[in-house]
């Protein structure tokens, strides 16, 4: 045993772990659509008064192609998404416009054919989990707010919250980077930032698993980032469970410089390098929220309540216990 | 509630399929190994006498019923003519062979195949105290005075009886062994002394008449053996030379001193053995003595299937074994793969290309088709016409391997043929939805790790013995399944965890 690292006293949650104790024990098979389908979760959250990104239209057929142009009329600029799709792909960012070509905002310039055989694509189930036929939902694009601009390359950072019935109990900024291209995407080069759930400020970053404290492309430090909205985004999140259902949940977020926090997506089942962004573990602060009677607790109370889990962390306690 | 749940499914499973496992290889033989052999003594009893006028005719042959250390394979007569009547009494069993009306020469013949099973003890139930025998003066005084001497001399059964035939076995004998040894001279007569005398110690006592086996004997002689009881067990004891110990090369005919033959109407009656060694296939005899023993076993069995459906099944019932490799790798180690059975499809397909051909070939369709499918984006085809002209152009690629491998003289690219190519054209199509989604370096893990799971099942899948155990015990399945049950509640970290959350890892 010892040959092997000690990961169980920092408390860091396996794929096993938390496919066996967290999702399968906490997100009821049923209520999964209610997140993998985009147009559902925009719809339950646009009826519970949650703010997302603009629906301008959906495209559920090959026939409907034709009706593009009708939604994106008037839009300079907009997002292209498979409904059904997952980790970021598929999607298509359009900065701007002019006649048949359209940029998106990693510069590349896109015709009219070639946007058509994207959605075309989309339809048949290229970015959707088992290549099921899917929908292309076009949506408005985020004006992501300035404050982050120094440290993104290109591309919207956005806000990972996991949700342990319905309190947040971890959290991270994922920054896009020229190797992620422009997308958020840890597993693609993005850079990851833990948030101190109680104080809303960047404590730790990393690339990949190798801990850094700048910006690799815009050189800013990543490291004591103070995130606006940071109570609304935490409030949102925790709305995010009452609306679903979902007893282990991951809330994206995005800071749109006129909307404030917008909900991205919610996953079903959120990735585990949130972790080694917080150089923390979650079965801490997860142990010590399952000890607990949850049900029927206020939104406020929920997250007065993620903020106290924080201190389960083992370096919290010995930090304390210096102190 | 749930883990509880699991393991004692997963035990109850194990249970059942242990026990059955156990009952068909210990009760019914069936061998671990496919090429077992086991030693098959077949022995050839042949009873002949003589009829001088036309009459009727009648030979009762002495016949073995639960050899024990020895198990029957089977058992046949030769009768002509004769009427042939199997008895089965408390004596042991005879076979009675009677005619009507024969004259002449006269041969019957009995063939009886063991082989050897140390389970097996059927011996004689408890013998009751034998009466002290009345014989006449000067024999019951010689007897009694000789038993009081070796009594003197041992201490229980075993070393009396040792003595007992060492005294009697004396060169030089006393002058009481002499007396009683007078009359006996064959080994059937000293070993019936024997009986006696033990008698006059009160010691229950039987003879066993073997016969001797050789590799290949014509003249086998039939060799009495001296049975003691000693209050729990019998105790074999060789009369001539007074070692303890059934002898290995004897097989125990039957029991009791009778005449092994007794035929009226005839003369000159004898009986001969011929004893002949072979070797059979373990899994042969196991069959006829599973059926023999009335065992519905082999009739469920897969070996009852027709060959060509027990081939198929033989691959089959390794598909499970494969996907508990799976299993394993995944949850527990942490390969990543292109689909989750993929590997086990692949090696099942590298049985019919051979490992290294098939590898070779594998690699080069899939790098081909990568590169076609790149290819064939840039005509933006919809999906499925773009997977059906991925197909298409793999099915002419492994067509123009073939070809060209024959025309080389290799023949992997013949075989090839029948190769699972809908597997290929999956797995193109997913790797390079990774590639497209994940970049190529994760299309690249997971096409190696599908390739390295798939030869570890091919190779797992290829050791004859896991074959032939998986086929004749397909009751291993439950154990594979509570194997899979118990994996699937597995929640700690895989081995590629230690790495990937290295950094966070306590110091230690």
């Amino acid at each position: 045993m010892s040959l092997l690292p000690d990961l169980k006293s920092p408390g860091v949650m396996g794929i096993n772990s938390r496919n066996g104790n967290y999702i399968m024990r906490y997100n009821p098979r049923r209520l999964f659509p209610l997140v993998d389908d985009k147009l559902i979760s925009k719809d339950l959250a646009v009826k519970n008064g949650l703010p997302v990104p603009e629906l301008y239209g959906v495209i559920r057929m090959l026939h409907d192609i034709r009706k593009f142009d009708q939604i994106v009329e008037g839009k300079e600029d907009f997002v292209l998404k498979p409904v059904h799709g997952s980790g970021g792909n598929g999607i298509m960012v359009i900065g701007g416009r002019s006649r048949d070509r359209y940029r998106t905002t990693s510069g590349k310039i896109v015709t009219r054919d070639e946007m058509a055989h994207h959605m075309e694509n989309t339809l048949g189930g290229q970015f959707s989990l088992g290549g099921q036929p899917d929908q292309v939902l076009v949506e408005y694009r985020v004006k992501f707010d300035p404050i982050f601009d120094h440290v993104s390359y290109l591309g919207v950072p956005d806000i990972r919250i996991i949700v342990f019935k319905g309190v947040p109990v971890m959290s991270m900024i994922r920054l896009p980077t020229r190797s992620s291209d422009g997308k958020a995407n840890l597993h693609m080069g993005g850079v990851g930032a833990g948030i101190d759930m109680r104080t809303g400020i960047t404590t730790n970053a990393v690339v990949g698993t190798s801990p850094m404290q700048e910006h690799p492309d815009t050189g800013s430090p990543v490291v004591g980032l103070k995130i606006p909205h940071w109570d609304v985004m935490l409030e949102i999140a925790s709305r995010c469970y009452e609306i679903t259902g979902l007893g282990y949940l991951g809330v994206d977020l995005v800071l749109d410089a006129a909307l404030g926090p917008l909900i991205l997506e919610m996953n079903a089942r959120p990735g585990l390098n949130i972790q080694i962004a917080n150089a923390a573990g979650l079965l801490p602060r997860l142990h010590f929220l399952e000890a607990l009677e949850l049900d029927g607790m206020s939104v406020p109370d929920r997250i007065a309540l993620g903020k106290e889990a924080t201190n389960r962390d083992p370096r919290e306690i010995t930090r304390m216990a210096v102190a | 509630m749930n883990r509880r749940h699991t393991v004692i499914l997963a035990a109850i499973l194990v249970l059942a399929g242990t026990s059955l496992f156990l009952y068909k290889a210990r009760t019914l033989g069936l061998p671990l190994d496919a090429a077992q052999e086991t030693e098959v003594w077949t022995m050839e009893a042949h009873v002949s006498f003589h009829r001088d006028s036309v009459g009727a005719a009648k030979a009762h042959l002495r016949i073995p019923e639960n050899p024990f250390g020895y198990r029957i394979a089977n058992e046949n007569f030769v009768s002509r003519g004769y009427g042939l009547t199997v008895d089965e009494r408390a004596s042991g069993r005879q076979a009675l062979w009677a005619v009507r009306k024969v004259a002449g020469e006269q041969s019957l013949y009995y063939r009886l195949s063991v082989y050897a099973d140390p389970t097996r003890t059927g011996s004689l139930p408890k013998p009751t105290f034998p009466k002290v025998p009345e014989l006449e003066e000067p024999y019951y005084s010689a007897m009694m005075d000789l038993t009081s001497h070796v009594r003197e001399q041992s201490a229980d059964i075993l070393t009396f009886t040792s003595a007992l035939l060492r005294r009697l076995n004396d060169p030089t004998p006393e002058e009481n062994v002499s007396l009683l040894r007078d009359g006996a001279r064959t080994p059937m007569q000293r070993t019936k002394l024997a009986v006696t005398l033990l008698a006059g110690a009160r010691i229950p006592a039987e003879i066993v008449q073997c016969v001797q086996l050789g590799e290949d004997r014509r003249m086998a002689e039939v060799l009495p053996i001296l049975a003691v009881h000693n209050g729990n067990d019998w105790i074999y004891f060789d009369p001539q030379t007074g070692e303890l110990g059934f002898p290995p090369n004897l097989f125990p005919w039957v029991w009791g001193s009778k005449p092994l033959i007794d035929v009226t109407g005839g003369r000159g009656d004898m009986v001969e053995f011929s004893v002949v060694r072979s070797l059979q296939p373990t899994m042969e005899i196991a069959q006829e003595r599973a059926a023999s023993l009335g065992s519905k076993i082999p009739e469920f069995s897969l070996l009852a299937l027709p060959l060509r459906t027990q081939s198929v099944y033989g691959v089959i019932v390794m598909i499970p074994l494969g996907a508990l490799l799976v299993v394993l790798l995944r949850n527990f180690i942490g390969i990543r793969t292109v689909g989750t059975f993929m590997p086990v499809l692949i090696a099942i397909a590298f049985r019919e290309t051979q490992l290294l051909g098939g590898l070779l070939f594998f690699t080069l369709i899939i790098v081909a088709g990568l590169g076609i499918r790149a290819y064939l984006e840039h005509l933006r085809l919809l999906l499925v016409p773009r997977l059906a002209s991925v197909l298409t152009v793999v099915v002419i690629l492994m067509t123009l391997v073939s070809i060209a491998s024959h025309r080389m003289g290799v023949d992997t690219g013949l075989s090839v043929a029948l190769f699972p190519m809908v597997i290929l054209t999956m797995m193109i199509e997913r790797m390079s939805v990774t590639w497209e989604e994940l970049g190529a370096k994760d299309a690249i893990t997971e096409g190696m790790g599908t390739m390295m799971t798939a030869v570890l099942i091919y190779l797992v899948m290829g050791v004859d013995v896991v074959r032939h155990v998986m086929f004749v015990f397909p009751e291993l399945l439950l154990l594979i399944l509570a194997a899979t049950l118990l994996a699937g509640r597995y929640t700690g970290f895989r081995l590629t965890e230690y790495r990937r959350f290295k950094a966070m890892a306590a110091d230690q």
